[in-house]
């Protein structure tokens, strides 16, 4: 976080970071409404200007719960050149590509066509938004990856997309958000998993998204700050319909990387979900093994927000029960929120963990080794 | 195993009502005349379907009726056992999930007094929950003011999943009764369906709902603590009951973090959420979803940093644990006491009261 109200004595020895890492969080955002137009189809455009893009909320523009900063970003993270935060190529490069030594940048482009009514114009824009990323960004700068962003709630639109782009370099995952129609376990949203497996992508899962439901099981809260820490409890219920719905028992092959909703949470949620299987695992049958061995398997997390408890060990604790070969470093750049890469983690880190967790294990599992 | 000591107070017990009709004595002349005439179905909630695992330990499970439906098998499973002094009973009858305002109220009524006639005249160490038509919150007002004058109810009573978050300003009535009464509020696992059972929708299995009832637990903490209930009740104390507790450090590092961020958008709240959780919240023991590695347990202790959060549960019948190890292996002699005897009480200001009023010559 880009806030910082107190000094931390494990904070304060933290170790700097002068070598390269990888940023599993970064967030492009168009300069202009219309950058995207060229991607378009005609119908789209006047579509767009009528209705405009009739997600499932009620907020014509920007969002229900108003962000603590304009566009939720850093507000020394304006490009020079006008448009909102992240929407240069070259001032991304010179305020965080190049100071960090991010050899690896993965974009996880948000308000693109998900979480949409009209489906068709979800596919449009998220195809479009696929172009977008090579033309602005990843072919401009090799060390930018797309994310292959689909129509989630058709899931056949969706696994069509995802085979156009299967095998093409300028994308490393496929991208879902946490928060959609019905629990991401659920069957329309198979086809998405089958066509991921079958083009040998991780499916990156981002906290946020719109589907419809109350951000809470008993209703709509209040605050801005309700939604944020919410978003941990969205992804929790989402993987555990993952897991629970057999995703990973029908593709084995199929890994997972939950994307800004913490990984503090993991250890706790896999062994409730332990000791309910064994009570009640007639009911879910084609569950064969242990949740908690299905996640330690199948899932990665990336580290921002990082988890920031009073005492270190309490922090190793948690990574040495999620899995020090399982941790994605990530900015979230350009957002308010951001974790400083050299103020991340405490000292006390071997070398090997502490390279695995800034670079190497993004490398691993993205094939870019 | 860790031995349970004599004296102890167990913080959750569930009493089962079996058919709605027993419920009849307790109804006027016309909720009589809606349950006989309409032909109304027992209200088990989805929360319990009452041949799930979880609903009953295998052992604990009767010949015939509803798990829990026997005062005797209580107390034979239960009470004498683990030797308590005191059982606080929580009836998770599902007199919430129905929609009419004004039923949910009777049948609330009728639930207190049948709680009241059928168990705590029948056992003195038995102790009740108050519970209440939350969708109407000068309904539920009113039920606590009139079960209230019976010192052996102890708390009031919420599902965690109801029809709005827990600290919205509408529920503050509620809250203020239960202060002024020196009621804590015990806010149980169990959804009235009013919402889907999880933040991103309906699931297709029990086992989901159970499972989300942390994640809900979770959510209502922010609620609470972020609208400013405790602010503006200082004196009010939450017990969180069948909530599970390992999923709280974690959890309250991300909050205390956003809230440093962002608490420019609640200025009412100052105090870091870990401390007010410290001071107003309470957790029940059972479940305890963590490995039975007593060395990653006490890992899990420690990352509490308090040895106050915990009240002994038994869960009665729910299946948590087996044989007579409602105690995980390797806890200190010092917690347990802390956790049967010492929290509890500190807890329950009528609970203190009846001990002095018994050890008082």
């Amino acid at each position: 976080m880009n806030v910082q109200f107190r000094a931390s004595p494990d904070r304060a020895t933290a170790t700097s970071v002068k070598t390269a890492i990888a940023d599993c969080d970064i967030h492009p955002a168009r300069a202009t409404k219309d950058e995207l137009y060229p991607y378009l189809a005609k119908r789209w455009h006047r579509h767009l200007e009528v209705y405009d893009k009739h997600p499932y909320q009620g907020m014509m523009e920007g969002p229900p719960y108003p962000k603590a900063q304009p566009n939720a970003s850093r507000r020394d993270a304006y490009p020079p050149e006008g448009g909102p935060q992240g929407s240069s190529l070259s001032f991304m490069q010179q305020q965080h590509l190049d100071p960090n030594h991010v050899v690896l940048g993965v974009l996880n482009p948000l308000n693109t066509g998900q979480g949409l009514r009209n489906h068709d114009l979800s596919g449009a824009i998220c195809s479009a938004i696929n172009d977008w990323q090579i033309d602005k960004w990843t072919s401009r700068d090799r060390r930018l990856k797309g994310s292959i962003v689909v129509a989630n709630e058709d899931g056949l639109a969706a696994a069509a997309e995802i085979r156009k782009r299967a095998g093409d370099a300028n994308f490393v995952q496929v991208l879902l958000l946490s928060r959609n129609v019905e629990p991401l376990g659920q069957r329309r949203y198979w086809p998405i998993y089958a066509a991921a497996e079958e083009a040998g992508l991780p499916v990156g899962v981002h906290a946020f998204g719109f589907g419809g439901n109350p951000i809470t099981a008993s209703g709509w809260p209040s605050f801005y700050i309700e939604e944020m820490v919410g978003h941990s409890q969205c992804q929790q219920s989402a993987l555990a319909s993952i897991v629970l719905e057999g995703v990973f028992e029908r593709h084995p092959k199929l890994k997972m990387i939950m994307i800004e909703a913490g990984f503090g949470w993991a250890p706790s949620l896999s062994w409730r979900l332990d000791k309910c299987w064994q009570r009640l695992k007639s009911e879910v049958p084609h569950l064969k093994r242990p949740p908690s061995e299905v996640i330690a398997e199948h899932i990665w997390w990336t580290t921002q927000p990082m988890e920031d408890p009073e005492r270190r060990d309490h922090l190793f604790d948690v990574i040495d029960w999620v899995g020090w070969d399982k941790l994605l470093f990530a900015t979230d750049y350009p957002h308010w929120d951001y974790d400083e890469p050299s103020r991340v983690l405490p000292a006390g880190v071997s070398d090997a963990n502490r390279e695995a967790f800034y670079l190497n294990n993004a490398r691993k599992l993205y094939g870019l080794a | 195993m860790t031995s349970p000591i004599p004296d102890g107070v167990d913080c959750d017990l569930h009493p089962a009502v079996p058919h709605l009709t027993s419920l009849l004595p307790y109804l006027n002349d016309y909720w009589r005349d809606q349950v006989t005439t309409r032909g109304m179905t027992d209200l088990v909630s989805q929360s319990y379907p009452l041949n799930s695992p979880i609903s009953a330990r295998p052992d604990w499970r009767p010949a015939q009726g509803k798990p829990g439906s026997s005062l005797a098998d209580m107390q034979a499973q239960a009470m004498d056992p683990f030797k308590v002094r005191y059982a606080i009973c929580n009836p998770l009858y599902g007199v919430q999930m129905v929609f009419s305002e004004d039923m949910a109220d009777a049948f609330c009524r009728a639930l207190n007094d049948w709680l009241v006639k059928e168990w705590l005249d029948k056992d003195p160490r038995l102790r009740g929950s108050i519970v209440i038509p939350f969708q109407s919150v000068e309904k539920s007002v009113a039920e606590i003011e009139r079960c209230a004058q019976d010192p052996r109810f102890v708390q009031v009573l919420m599902l965690v999943m109801g029809d709005m978050p827990l600290g919205k300003r509408a529920h503050w009535p509620i809250y203020a009764a239960a202060e002024r009464l020196g009621l804590p509020v015990g806010v149980h696992a169990g959804s009235n369906y009013h919402n889907p059972p999880t933040s991103v929708g309906w699931g297709s299995y029990h086992i989901e709902d159970y499972v989300a009832q942390s994640q809900a637990f979770q959510t209502q903490l922010t609620s609470l603590i972020v609208e400013g209930v405790f602010a503006r009740h200082p004196r009010l104390k939450m017990v969180m009951l069948e909530s599970g507790f390992t999923w709280l450090p974690p959890y309250l590092w991300r909050l205390q973090k956003f809230w440093r961020g962002i608490r420019m958008e609640t200025p009412w709240v100052d105090r870091a959420p870990l401390e007010i959780v410290r001071s107003h919240i309470r957790f029940s023991l059972q479940p305890i979803d963590a490995p039975p590695d007593p060395a990653v347990l006490n890992r899990l202790f420690d990352h509490m940093q308090s040895d106050e959060l915990l009240l002994f549960s038994t869960d009665y019948p729910h299946w948590q644990f087996d044989g007579d190890a409602v105690l995980p292996e390797g806890m200190s002699r010092d917690l347990v006491r802390k956790i049967m005897i010492d929290n509890p009480l500190a807890t329950y200001g009528r609970l203190r009261q009846s001990v002095l009023e018994e050890i008082t010559p």
